[in-house]
């Protein structure tokens, strides 16, 4: 069995903040890390691999630095890595990435064989647009499933896979055929902290880099910028409102003034909510 | 799985760990490293000052693509109280070299950027790994490690413990014991924003030219300890520690001593504008020569802050680091090359190399000092006599100026009484021979 | 992603910003709003976006219209609805593959629509089946799909403006997909406010039949798992949300805010810091990356109003803000603020709503 995760470092967006002056990124400093949501993703491949034998694959499209986490699923316990790194790549949008992307995966199934699974994560923290997986799914002709809280049963030899799907209200529970694409819903699984012969082999592995031209990407102006229907024209930081907040008056005011003062306020800006509070509350 | 043997194990990849992984590892040997934060440098704080001396000693061209922040040109030394400070400045042009002295550095990047030397001189770096215990063998000589992942042990031919000031994996080994309180401070430091161009006005700077103030007074509130304002590109480091020791018996936190410095006279215009980018905390040895632990044993040597190497008196720690790093290295290899067992005695000889370089020769120098800095005065009265006797000279105010002079040896002397200064003066001198 | 926002401010300044529309696209017209019909029910979010859609075909002066897709016999009330807020046509697909949601069938319904009809915007709700579906409609046409959108807006040159928080959130960016159709766009539940419904509306049907043999879609519908009714959060529909930060100090202290929410029917719920301790589940978090609110009140006790939040709570009609920080970024957008420990205020605030809605209540035979 072979499976495939795809993964994509991000700036830890928690951690960034907008210069005070030239309203900016500030990126100095800001660590990078996995995409959280790929993590899931990665368990569950893993945990399926332990089970059933076969390999995982882990590849990236990213700068090289993203090297590095892949270099942290080998810790986890991936079987190999593939970064796919080229200056073509600058700029690309989910459409421009799904591209890249699908093709790196038909390079790798010619190394190391067709993928049963493809993983990739829900969204990424960063861009939050749950599109690459989609993308990737439809130009690889693969049958998509997202948003999975739990594979149910997964046949290998019927090339069967069951899962539970988080759909609005409940659960779909949903049935389809091997070779497909799945994205995990958060907190369906732990990480897995590695033993110390993974960390030591994903220390020594050689991380296998590919230029545009190696990992067989045909048309380049399908890539980066030019390959990107989206385009972004402005960034800004939001406006301030005109009016700050109207403070309630604190000092020497016991909290049951002050309280007394904010429920004042509020009926005078709100008068029908009293009413309707009361209906609530007398059960109406 | 087959147990791993390397021909070393680097407890810690702090700038000791990444001294000793390096010069090892590009001299050919099999060298794992063991880091327990996410990246190397994550558990590291310093103010930070890189001595590029010690450095070039390990790598000479560092210089090339190091993240380095300002090159060093002025230092300010602060006596502060309340509302003023006494100071002496140096500045020159001299510090304007082709291969500066002294830079002021970002420990996150820096570190990372070492440790990326480490790997490319061929050494294994495992993060996210905390070393559990030492493994030994039946004649109790350290032969390996244990982490806290799943797995076998690791054995190698001698152990670096680079893992800093808490010393705890050589503790819980029996080797040595953990500091004492009043060898250790705890220093908590933010990092301010600033537009490059408001740092180079404030501090009279061009270009990447960098300014290091060390303080000391009443800013510790009466604790022995001292305050730093550092210089770097678009940022400002500010910090302050004292002796835990201190914090303790005075109910003092460290963040309260940092919030008041802040608000300094002298300093608040400094961070003006500033933005606030980042908060942390570390300890740092501070017992000097006398709180060096046993620093050598049949399989194991210690280097960097687990040994107490801090000069406290001059605020250096990176480059003793550094060099007991280095020289620790050179041993091993000395060993090796000779195919000599890494026993008590054979290591032996890292210390007598440690003793003929600046590192023991200073400590040894300033050993008495940590004694010395246990007078309160020194923190308290010196602080504000100085500035009122400065104070009393500079105003011109009509007293005439030998009455001025009366006036402030008086001060001294009122405050003090012989007895106090004689002891005060006698125990500096003392302390600093 | 959209990584073209890791660049400086200013955007790219490279071939594809200037708008060059291919011949065969610019005949795409109208604007699209797909309504996503489950079980009977049409998720509001749906609605939400036919309010944006018509502000949209006004401005462009086009036809709005609604994209419903689903069983035979089961659609009817969706396309009532989709007149009554506000839609000019309905295309309609009714399909035995189309009974529940299927990523293969919807999609090749989706884009056989449009395919023939060409419309020049599209528009889905940010839900997980909208996510699901966009992405594949999207990439089949080879278009570009800007997703979780705040705002919604057209240029003078008629391309669609969508502007969403980027970077975590810290700042907004507005993209174009100025040379392909339709450009794509989705929106999270409540991030637009409901439109007003019309009733006996009317307007023109077009439906369309679409060969989708089941033998064909291979992923099958097992069975439907209900959720239980216990506890569930309902934070985007509320009226009153209670929410709490990190100013709340500890676990314990969050209760203060579940205790305010209860005496007043309120939904609660909390920043993001607050799922990363734990001391709520990801269901309650509010912000731009949890759930988007508009109710009539929002109280925020002891959070700070990053951008990450604000974007998610902009919507409310009164929001009240507790800090002790009188420069809180929450004291910006807030209407009333009140500068003080939510720890404290919280209780005597509870204590004052419960005896004034008891006394309240203990006089309806009097009124």
């Amino acid at each position: 069995m072979h499976i495939v995760v795809c993964i994509k470092q991000v700036p830890d967006s928690a951690q960034i903040r907008v210069h005070p002056v030239t309203n900016t990124i500030m990126r100095q400093g800001v660590p990078t890390i996995i995409n959280p949501y790929d993590l899931f993703s990665l368990e569950e491949a893993l945990r399926l691999r332990d089970k059933h034998g076969g390999e995982v694959t882990v590849v990236t499209m990213g700068p090289p630095m993203a090297d590095a986490s892949l270099r942290k699923c080998l810790t986890f316990g991936a079987d190999r890595a593939v970064l796919l790194t080229d200056r073509f790549f600058a700029g690309s949008d989910t459409l421009a990435t799904s591209y890249a992307l699908a093709f790196l995966i038909k390079k790798v199934s010619e190394k190391w064989g067709e993928p049963d699974i493809i993983f990739c994560g829900k969204q990424t923290i960063d861009g939050d647009t749950a599109q690459v997986g989609p993308g990737i799914a439809k130009r690889l002709n693969l049958l998509q499933l997202t948003y999975v809280a739990k594979i149910e049963n997964f046949d290998l030899a019927a090339r069967e896979i069951t899962i539970q799907r988080r759909a609005e209200g409940g659960i779909q529970v949903l049935k389809t055929k091997l070779p497909c694409l799945l994205t995990m819903l958060e907190g369906t699984n732990d990480m897995r902290r590695g033993s110390i012969e993974d960390a030591l082999r994903g220390a020594r592995s050689e991380i296998v880099t590919w230029s545009a031209a190696e990992a067989g990407i045909p048309d380049l102006t399908l890539c980066g910028l030019r390959g990107s229907p989206t385009i972004v024209k402005k960034v800004f930081a939001p406006t301030a409102r005109a009016e700050k907040a109207q403070q309630i008056e604190v000092s020497d005011k016991s909290m049951a003034d002050i309280s007394e003062a904010l429920i004042t306020e509020i009926s005078q800006r709100q008068p029908g909510l009293e009413q309707d509070l009361l209906k609530a509350v007398a059960g109406y | 799985m087959a147990d791993e043997k390397f021909d070393a194990i680097v407890v810690g990849a702090g700038p000791s760990g990444n001294a000793c992984a390096y010069t090892l590892a590009t001299r050919g040997l099999r060298v794992l490293q063991l880091e327990r934060g996410e990246y190397p440098g994550s558990k590291n704080v310093q103010g930070a000052i890189l001595y590029a001396d010690a450095l070039e000693k390990i790598i000479p061209d560092f210089r090339e693509d190091a993240p380095l922040e300002r090159h060093i040109i002025e230092q300010r030394l602060w006596m502060m109280d309340d509302k003023s400070y006494c100071g002496a400045h140096y500045r020159s042009e001299d510090f304007n070299e082709e291969r500066p002295n002294r830079y002021t550095i970002i420990r996150a990047p820096f570190d990372k950027w070492f440790s990326k030397r480490v790997v490319g001189a061929g050494a294994l770096v495992l993060c996210e790994t905390t070393v559990v215990e030492l493994v030994r063998d039946a004649h109790d000589k350290v032969i390996g490690v244990r982490t806290d992942r799943d797995g076998a042990a690791i054995y190698a031919d001698i152990v670096v413990l680079a893992e800093g000031v808490s010393g705890l994996v050589g503790a819980r080994a029996g080797l040595r014991s953990v500091p004492k309180p009043d060898t250790v401070a705890l220093a908590v430091k933010e990092m301010h924003f600033l537009p490059r161009e408001t740092i180079e006005a404030r501090f009279n700077l061009q270009g990447d030219e960098g300014v290091v103030i060390e303080a000391a007074g009443t800013i510790t509130k009466g604790m022995a300890g001292t305050g730093f304002i550092y210089t770097n590109k678009e940022c400002i480091s500010i910090g302050i520690g004292c002796l835990i020791s201190d914090f303790t018996e005075k109910g003092q936190t460290p963040y309260g001593l940092l919030e008041a410095f802040k608000q300094h006279p002298s300093v608040k215009p400094l961070l003006a504008g500033s933005e606030v980018k980042e908060y942390a905390a570390h300890m740092i040895p501070e017992g000097g020569y006398k709180a060096i632990p046993q620093l050598f044993g049949d399989g194991w040597l210690i280097v960097g802050d687990a040994g107490q190497f801090v000069n406290a008196v001059h605020r250096e720690g990176s480059n003793l680091a550094m060099t007991t790093g280095r020289i620790a290295a050179e041993t091993i290899l000395d060993l090796k090359s000779r195919e000599t067992p890494m026993t008590a005695a054979n290591l032996a000889s890292y210390k007598a190399r440690l003793d003929e370089t600046f590192v023991m020769k200073d400590l040894k120098k300033y050993k008495n000092l940590p004694n010395a800095f246990h007078n309160k005065h020194l923190f308290t009265t010196y602080p504000q006599l100085i500035s009122r006797a400065a104070q009393t000279w500079f105003r011109v105010d009509g007293m005439d100026k030998k009455s001025k002079e009366n006036e402030i040896v008086k001060s001294f002397f009122r405050t003090r009484r012989v007895k106090g200064l004689l002891g005060d003066v006698f125990g500096m001198a003392r302390g600093w021979r | 992603m959209n990584d073209k926002a890791q660049q400086p401010a200013a955007g790219n300044s490279r071939a594809n910003t200037k708008k060059a529309l291919p011949e065969h696209l610019k005949s795409y017209k109208h604007v699209w709003v797909s309504v996503e019909l489950e079980r009977g029910v049409v998720h509001p979010v749906s609605w939400e976006l036919m309010g944006e859609g018509r502000k949209l075909a006004d401005k462009l002066k086009v036809d709005l219209a609604g994209v419903v897709l689903g069983a035979p016999g089961g659609t009817a009330a969706a396309v009532a609805d989709c007149f009554a807020y506000g839609a000019d046509v309905c295309y309609v697909v009714e399909n035995p593959a189309l009974e529940d949601y299927r990523n293969e069938p919807y999609t090749a319904a989706m884009t056989e629509l449009v395919n023939k009809y060409q419309p020049e915007i599209l528009l889905l709700g940010a839900t997980n089946l909208g996510r699901d579906l966009a992405g594949s409609v999207a990439t089949t046409l080879l278009t570009g799909l800007t997703a979780d959108c705040t705002e919604l807006d057209v240029d003078a040159d008629g391309s669609l403006a969508a502007t969403r928080p980027t970077f975590g959130g810290s700042l907004l960016c507005t993209i174009y997909t100025l040379n392909y159709r339709p450009q794509m766009a989705t929106m999270r539940p409540r991030v637009a406010p409901m439109p007003l419904y019309q009733s006996g509306r009317t307007g023109r049907i077009i439906r369309h039949d679409v060969s989708l043999p089941e033998d064909d879609i291979i992923t099958k519908v097992l069975s439907f798992l209900p959720d239980g009714t216990t506890d569930k959060a309902n934070l985007p529909y509320a009226d009153i949300v209670v929410a709490g930060g990190l100013g709340m100090q500890n676990a314990d202290n969050y209760q203060l805010v579940r205790e305010l929410a209860a005496v007043l029917g309120a939904e609660w719920g909390g920043s993001r810091p607050l799922v990363q301790k734990g001391w709520i589940t990801s269901d309650r978090q509010i912000g731009q990356t949890g759930k988007t609110i508009r109710p009539r009140l929002y109280i925020a006790a002891g959070i700070s109003g990053a951008i990450q939040h604000r974007v998610g709570v902009e919507g409310a009609d009164l929001i009240v803000a507790i800090n002790t920080d009188k420069n809180a970024p929450i004291f910006d957008f807030a209407h009333v603020g009140i500068v003080a420990d939510a720890t404290k205020v919280l209780p005597a605030l509870t204590e004052a709503f419960r005896k004034r809605l008891s006394i309240a209540a203990a006089r309806p035979a009097a009124e």
